[in-house]
């Protein structure tokens, strides 16, 4: 780079870019834009097409060359879809198995996260060894226990078997500690010599403090909930237990290529975590990005 | 507040007589390290969650360890059979099968990064418009439920009347089946799981793109580097930190593939041997076949796995990776 310094004609093209940048940077502006909007066409397309989808009837949906827009919108796919299964319970299902394990992971993992970052304690290290261990393994592996589990105690086809093995995680612990170690010591020995006990010091100035953090692990736990297959696969067989995940996979069964139908399903149960992001778009963003710098 | 306020007065001037409040000058101490506290607290911070890891992680894991040297019995119970799982899952047709499968879509995953990274500088455009609302779009995927996306992208692939050939068709290319054609089902899948997660990839790569300091890429311009130049001497090394992350984490995302791959071939879907990746067939020998000690072991080895591989890049990005 030190050599290209000295060439005076490079240097005279750079103050030269300078000198006329914005018909440049709305030429190049025009390239990027075309180039993004292709994109974003690409992503979203699958949704357009499920949204017009869902209100075609079965002959539109599946004629060569395509129906593009419905001719006319029916509204029986819906119905269809509460008809061949408990959809209003499965809904139910998956909102409390998404509250219960989010409140769950926030009370627990702020409170382990603060744990490891702020109070000392023999062991400290080899325990947080532990759950950096948890966290390297895959999710299949104690997948066959947690179920045996599950049917020693009776809660196969239970909100308590979809909710109480997710309310704990490694991942949300550590993603908190990192949280609390950047957080200043200062304000804490502020409270300690006021006398506040490490509990009251948690509650009632940390935790305030630690919402950026708090967000961002709402986010992951209320999408990896709501989304999740596997386990809540595994551990429900009653329709009316299941949540709106397996109730999909339940629908592929019933109608597997009644698309109007199964996008009706699609739509109905991917339209609410939507909506969430739609409203907090910037924390969800935000929440991710988080994660990505902690790496 | 007030609360605290309220305390100070009633601060027990016993225990600072004791030594048990420690009173140190500010700074002086490394950052994370509070006083020694009786270990109580401890135990009431990290206890419940540490519990509840043992009870439905950790143990779980050592018992899927022992259970890979046991089969199960036709009226459940299990008998010890050693190496026997082992044995047959390497002399196992399917299991040479599910690696290649897992692999290969492992491989195509990769490719999301690339393109990640290039629609995250192109949205670093200095003065651009609409940013939010293209990361936005980007990012819908990725709050989308896995099965509704399988559901949708079945029907754009679908051979007879799926969009995707009709749209192929105006260009006089004649499509095929793309899910239950064996040569192209699993990049069919692989191309949905890029799609999925570019906005995550998006949003991480843009995060690192703003942290890197204006006046680096304003001296290169001054030695008169070029766009090209700029972007693979400056950009991709200061952005190296995150593409790391990205890579190790889509890697691990990539061998656990399940959701994507269980919801799109459907039941009695003629590809399925050339789609079946490592945790398909760990789920159909635990819970179709009912062959626990057999899944486990498969299970296992996918831990192996991951764990190779993940050493292997932690070892290569001294390499290439630049911390600042």
């Amino acid at each position: 780079m030190s050599e290209l310094s000295l060439d005076t004609r490079a240097v005279t093209s750079a103050t030269a870019e300078r000198s006329v940048p914005v018909a440049r940077r709305t030429r190049s502006h025009w390239v990027v834009h075309t180039v993004l909007i292709a994109g974003a066409a690409v992503m979203i397309f699958p949704f357009v097409w499920q949204t017009l989808t869902a209100f075609k009837t079965f002959t539109q949906s599946v004629a060569v060359p395509p129906v593009i827009i419905p001719q006319p919108w029916v509204w029986t796919n819906f119905a269809e879809v509460f008809a061949s299964m408990p959809f209003g319970q499965m809904f139910l299902n998956s909102v409390l198995l998404t509250i219960g394990r989010t409140v769950g992971q926030v009370a627990l993992c702020t409170m382990a996260g603060y744990g490891f970052a702020r109070i000392r304690f023999r062991g400290r290290n080899l325990v947080f060894v532990l759950f950096l261990s948890v966290l390297m393994v895959p999710s299949q592996l104690y997948l066959l226990p947690q179920y045996e589990i599950m049917q020693n105690l009776g809660w196969l086809n239970s909100l308590q078997a979809l909710i109480v093995p997710g309310i704990f995680s490694a991942f949300g612990t550590f993603l908190m500690r990192q949280f609390f170690m950047s957080m200043p010591v200062e304000l804490e020995e502020a409270a300690r010599i006021d006398g506040a006990n490490p509990w009251q010091t948690f509650w009632r100035v940390m935790l305030p403090l630690a919402k950026p953090g708090i967000i961002a692990l709402v986010v992951f736990t209320v999408l990896w909930s709501w989304n999740d297959l596997l386990w809540p696969l595994v551990v429900t067989t009653d329709p009316e237990k299941m949540p709106l995940s397996v109730g999909l996979s339940q629908l592929v069964g019933l109608h597997s290529t009644n698309y109007p139908v199964l996008m009706a399903g699609a739509l109905l149960a991917t339209l609410p975590m939507l909506v969430t992001f739609m409203f907090l778009q910037k924390q969800f963003i935000q929440g991710i990005a988080f994660s990505g710098s902690k790496g | 507040m007030t609360d605290l306020i309220a305390q100070r007065s009633s601060a027990p001037i016993s225990e600072l007589d004791r030594g048990r409040v420690h009173v140190r000058v500010p700074g002086s101490r490394r950052r994370g390290r509070g006083p020694r506290q009786s270990p109580l607290w401890a135990v009431l911070f990290i206890g419940p969650t540490a519990i509840g890891l043992l009870v439905f992680y950790l143990w779980p894991t050592i018992r899927t360890f022992t259970m890979s040297f046991t089969e199960t019995g036709p009226f459940g119970g299990s008998t010890f059979v050693g190496l026997a799982n082992y044995v047959r899952l390497f002399q196992d047709p399917e299991l040479v099968g599910a690696l290649v499968n897992t692999a290969e879509y492992t491989i195509i995953a990769l490719v999301g990064i690339p393109i990640a990274i290039a629609i995250a500088a192109l949205l670093n455009t200095t003065g651009l418009k609409g940013r939010g609302a293209y990361r936005t779009l980007y990012f819908i995927p990725v709050v989308t439920m896995p099965a509704a996306i399988a559901l949708v992208w079945r029907m754009i692939y679908n051979g007879d009347y799926g969009i995707l050939n009709q749209f192929l068709h105006l260009f006089g290319i004649e499509g095929k089946s793309w899910l239950t054609d064996p040569a192209t089902a699993l990049v069919a899948i692989a191309i949905v799981g890029i799609w999925a997660g570019l906005g995550t990839n998006i949003v991480i790569f843009l995060a690192g793109l703003q942290g890197i300091p204006d006046t680096i890429l304003e001296a290169a311009d001054l030695d008169g580097a070029g766009p090209v130049r700029k972007f693979f001497s400056i950009t991709i090394p200061l952005l190296s930190p995150s593409i790391f992350f990205v890579s190790v984490v889509s890697v691990i995302g990539a061998l656990q593939v399940f959701d994507l791959v269980y919801m799109m071939l459907g039941k009695s879907n003629p590809a399925i041997p050339d789609t079946r990746t490592i945790v398909y067939l760990f789920y159909e020998a635990g819970f179709i076949d009912n062959q626990r000690g057999y899944a486990a072991a498969i299970a296992f080895l996918l831990l192996i796995i991951i764990l190779v591989l993940t050493v292997i890049q932690f070892r290569l990005q001294k390499k290439w990776v630049h911390y600042e």
